[in-house]
């Protein structure tokens, strides 16, 4: 067992509260381009509207697919609203052809493929940044604390909220480096905040020795795993989130409605969003249940047995269950869409849920010190 | 899954519906709002969704299997499950801790014994949970059993046939060998076959010699049976838990530094045998708790004198006369021996006492095993003395490891170390009514019908011992002397037969999982022909079934194979190759996926929108005469 060294555990307190100011100002900057880039966005379908001769009725609308007279193709934005059909668009497949016609700058969403394009959106680029210095502070934090405490840094709620927060945004910047998700950089950001504020204010742990109940190998592999599926549940909650939205949003619009959510013009269609959460909620899946399993194999290790619906266990089986529950809802007609992308945000609630209960549910622990 | 079978036996393959008059629909139709559906399919769903059919009980009992085995049951029992899982974590559950879900009664007189017949405080064992999973595996059963039929016979036989327009499907491209190269449409396609059987797939070449010769080709049949091996490994993770509790058992023993548990039923202080347990079970090895130690953790503020390790010395034999082996039991780090596993699951002091009764006599000797209660190792004590002559002679108390006592006369422990150890008693005399064998619990002192000697409130006041001191009872009772402390652990020995089986059948689950995720069934067509001009031209279609993102890249892929193949160098490689520009090549917008899946109502609906955005004529002269071009107008 290596010693506690308190100086560095004081380090990392100053470098958590470091990044949570960084992230903030990051917060800011995402928030500016959602509101720039919307302002943006509706000057040119304005524009591009007045070009086309639209009447002035429609001019106060967004044309969804302004696209669809000119290149002959299939209006697909109300096929994505009604679901099944338009899930034959895949993500890749959608590259090619038609999708990109239907680009930020004419059509009611985002590119479904979700890749950088060629416009440059400084608030977002700034946000980015900001993100990413951010995050190199909290993963100074992170690391010393890890060095203070002289273990993984992931044995108490303190530390599963200030490292599960890091992971949540590396997942974010690495993602980012293939797809164009910065849309998603309010709610990533927002949630690191909040989770470093809590571990700060409600949740605050010196650095300090691990209960014996903890001290095992499983312990890194285990709540590893658990921490960054969750950071990956994280990031499909938002997206079926926003899916909802776009698919209010796009119903909407396509019925000849007022378009009142004009930032979600940088968001991609629903059904790209729900393809990407679809594939996001597959990785994390399988990471559930490598987090189910090796907490099996622990339990068994330290209790003697592999299961006993012990709070926590319940609580990861119905986690585990619920999106069990959202991959067959994507095969089953007549629940893709907005029902899959309700399973996906009551499990993501449920791995909430679960998390603030691990809170008791390491106090318990604290009983092997006794009979 | 039923449905998707239903739809294989019922429609035509997939694959072979862009060509097939039965799912052709009037150009046009509008998608979204009618639902247009393939007529397998429509039987399929009016099946799923009608109206109790006016059938006799074989036909009831038909019905009853669909709508079970149907996808849309699996879902629904799936989220019964998760809901049925949860109050499991907010009532006490007696397997658990049954004390505390007496209290909890006692507790609730209002609603307590209502959750109980609900059969709340046993939700695992429960009849409605068990209903549920029941339920959900049998409907499991009637999935994967028809499926596993249907996907041996879809292994066994070719792919299915090349569609007569190849630019309807999600990924399509053209090559074009010039003619100078002198490959003939003959040879380019077995060319192809050869580049595809690369790259794993299984090939099936038609009409070779013919004017416009194709072939199929199929992969990733490992998605259908890792799903298979997913589901079934589920099965198999129930049974070996089933078995676990029918053959295994489980029990506890505290054993203070010194004494030695042997693996026999007596040789438990508690014993939990599974259903069909039996005694012959055990193996009488035996286990001798040399030392104990704790380390305390002096470095952190916060959690200063918290136990930061536990360490058991211990010395195993495996049977009575095997050698004996030096061990060591910790927290996470079971001892493993006779097909049982030992787990430290407690521990705590036992200050050894001696106590005298009136006759003089030592009625018992030895260490008593104090009751952890508070912080700091502040333990219950109670030592009962059956043996005691002419009156039978009890003693309850406390055991501070610190005695620290505060200015209100409360006395607790400061440090869960021995620096001041002391034991406080009162003692009782009387009749212990442990001689008409009712069972008692050692930790506890039924006081009622016992006179006190010693208490705070009477005149001979308590009695308050260090290590080494003694105390005589007042009346000439006997006495008591405290001469020093062990430490004793409590164990857990368990014996569960289906855990491995549990083990392998989930290593097994997560395998076909990840299998069934990851691996992407495709299907490819090319088709070949000879221009008027003499060039050879190619061209090539793939289709997903199930969810497949990475099919562009495939389509990419094979173009480069296929053009490395003919040395064709490409006028624009970009990445997403099936888009290629230039004359030579196009591309169809991805419009069309998989089909067997829940969009598979709709097959026809996508084949005509996407018909729209390509040219009506061929890419291949047809002027050759293909049967399919006939079949398709
Ligand atoms: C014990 C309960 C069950 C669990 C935990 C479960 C879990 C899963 C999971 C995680 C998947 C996605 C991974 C994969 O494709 O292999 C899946 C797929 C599937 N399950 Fe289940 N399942 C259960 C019961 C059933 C039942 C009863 C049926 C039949 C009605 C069924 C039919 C299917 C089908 C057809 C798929 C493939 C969907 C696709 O192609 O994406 N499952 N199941």
């Amino acid at each position: 067992m290596l010693p506690i060294n308190e100086t560095m555990g004081q380090y990392s307190e100053l470098f958590m509260l470091l990044a949570a100011g960084t992230y903030t100002v990051a917060f800011i900057a995402f928030a500016w381009d959602l509101a720039k880039s919307s302002k943006v966005l509706r000057a040119v379908d304005l524009k591009a509207a007045e070009l086309s001769g639209a009447t002035s009725r429609q001019t106060t609308r967004v044309p969804v697919a302004a696209s669809v007279g000119a290149t002959g193709a299939v209006d697909r934005a109300e096929s994505d609203v009604a679901g099944p059909v338009g899930r034959a668009e895949r993500p890749s497949s959608s590259l090619s052809g038609s999708s990109k016609e239907r680009g930020a700058g004419v059509g009611g969403t985002a590119d479904g493929g979700m890749r950088y394009d060629a416009e440059r959106r400084v608030p977002a680029r700034v946000a980015v940044a900001l993100t990413v210095l951010g995050a190199a502070i909290h993963a100074a934090g992170v690391i010393t604390r890890a060095m203070g405490a002289g273990r993984v840094p992931w044995g108490n709620m303190y530390e599963f909220l200030t490292t599960g927060a890091f992971v949540a945004v590396a997942v974010f910047l690495l993602v980012l480096i293939r797809r164009d998700l910065r849309f998603l950089g309010t709610f990533v950001i927002g949630l690191a905040v909040i989770m470093l504020v809590a571990a700060a204010v409600a949740y605050w742990t010196p650095v300090g020795h691990l209960v014996p109940a903890l001290q095992s190998y499983w312990l890194i592999i285990h709540v590893s795993i658990a921490v960054i599926s969750s950071a990956l549940f994280t990031l499909t909650f938002a997206l079926s989130a926003l899916q909802l939205v776009q698919a209010h949003r796009q119903k909407t619009v396509a019925a000849g409605g007022v378009d009142k959510l004009g930032f979600m013009r940088l968001v991609p269609s629903a059904l790209s969003l729900e393809n990407l959460s679809y594939r996001i909620n597959a990785i994390a899946f399988v990471g559930w249940t490598f987090t189910l399993m090796f907490g099996a194999i622990w339990a068994e290790k330290a209790w003697g047995r592999f299961w006993g619906w012990d709070t926590k266990e319940v609580w990861t089986f119905v986690i585990w269950v619920v999106y069990a529950g959202y991959l067959h809802a994507r095969a089953t007609r007549g629940w893709t869409g907005t029902r899959a992308a309700w399973l996906s945000i009551v499990g993501y609630l449920c791995v909430v849920f679960n998390f603030t209960i691990v809170n008791q549910f390491f106090n318990g622990l604290h009983s092997y010190s006794g009979l | 899954m039923s449905e998707r079978v239903n739809v294989e036996k019922k429609s035509p393959a997939p694959g072979t519906a862009p060509g097939t008059p039965g799912t052709a629909h009037p150009a046009g139709q509008p998608a979204a709002d009618e639902k247009p559906v393939a007529d397998g399919t429509r039987i399929a769903a009016a099946k799923a969704e009608a109206v109790l059919p006016a059938l006799g009980p074989m036909g009831m009992l038909r019905w009853a299997w669909t709508q079970l085995t149907s996808m849309r049951t699996a879902l629904f029992l799936l989220l019964m499950l998760a809901v049925a899982a949860v109050p499991g974590s907010l009532f006490p559950q007696r397997p658990a801790n049954p004390s505390t879900v007496t209290q909890y009664i006692k507790d609730h007189p209002d609603y307590g014994k209502l959750l109980d017949t609900l059969q709340l405080y046993d939700v695992y064992s429960s009849a409605w949970f068990s209903a549920i999973y029941i339920l959900l595996f049998i409907s499991l059963i009637g999935c994967v059993v028809p499926r596993a039929i249907a996907h041996y016979k879809a292994m066994r036989s070719q792919p299915p046939r090349t569609p007569a327009r190849l630019s309807r499907l999600p990924e399509y491209g053209t090559l074009v060998i010039p003619a100078d190269a002198g490959i003939p449409a003959s040879q380019a396609i077995t060319e192809a076959a050869g580049a595809l059987k690369k790259r794993g797939y299984r090939v099936d070449v038609r009409d070779r010699d013919g004017a416009r010769p194709s072939l199929g080709a199929e992969r990733g049949f490992l998605r259908e049976v890792g799903n298979l091996v997913f589901h079934t490994s589920l099965i198999g993770v129930l049974v070996s838990v089933a078995v676990g509790g029918l053959f295994g058992y489980s029990g506890q023993r505290i054993l203070v530094e010194g004494d030695t548990f042997v693996n026999t039923l007596v040789g438990y202080d508690q014993f939990t045998p599974g259903t069909n347990f039996q005694s012959s079970q055990l193996q009488p090895y035996s286990v001798q708790l040399d030392k104990f130690q704790i380390t305390f953790d002096r470095e952190s503020q916060g959690k200063f004198g918290q136990p930061i390790d536990f360490k058991a010395d211990v010395t195993t034999k495996e049977s009575p006369d095997a050698p004996a082996r030096k061990e060591v039991l910790k927290v996470n780090d079971p001892l493993t021996l006779g097909g049982t596993s030992m787990y430290l699951t407690g521990n705590g002091y036992a200050p050894i006492v001696t106590i005298r009764d009136g006759a003089g006599n030592v009625a018992m000797q030895g260490p008593v095993v104090a009751k952890l209660q508070g912080d700091n190792y502040y333990s219950s004590v109670v030592i009962k003395v059956p043996d005691a002559k002419p009156e039978q002679l009890a003693f309850a108390g406390f055991f501070l490891p610190t005695a620290f006592v505060t200015e209100e006369g409360v006395s607790f422990s400061g440090d869960p170390e021995l620096i001041n150890p002391q034991l406080t008693l009162n003692s009782y005399f009387g009749d212990l009514g442990l001689d008409d064998g009712a069972p008692q619990n050692v930790f506890e002192l039924d006081v009622e019908k016992l006179t006190p000697l010693n208490a705070r409130n009477l005149d001979a006041g308590g009695i308050t011992l260090a290590p080494g001191a003694s105390y005589t009872l007042p009346d000439g009772k006997g006495s008591i002397s405290f001469d020093g402390v062990k430490r004793y652990v409590g164990v857990d020995i368990h014996h569960n037969p289906g855990q491995l089986y549990a083990l392998i059948f989930a290593l097994l689950a997560v395998a076909g999982l990840v299998t069934s995720l990851y691996v992407n069934r495709r299907r490819v067509w090319v088709r070949t022909g000879t221009h008027e001009d003499g060039r050879t031209m190619v061209e090539y279609g793939l289709l997903a079934r199930g969810e497949d993102h990475r099919l562009a890249g495939e389509a990419a892929r094979i173009r480069g194979v296929l053009s490395e193949e003919w040395d064709l160098r490409e006028a624009d490689p970009g990445p997403a190759a099936g888009t290629g520009s230039g004359t030579d090549s196009q591309s169809a917008p991805s419009g069309m996926a998989d089909n067997d899946r829940a969009d598979a109502d709709e097959p026809g609906a996508n084949i005509e929108q996407v018909a729209q955005d390509h040219p009506a004529t061929d890419f291949i002269p047809s002027s050759a005469g293909s049967p399919e071009s006939k079949k398709d107008s």
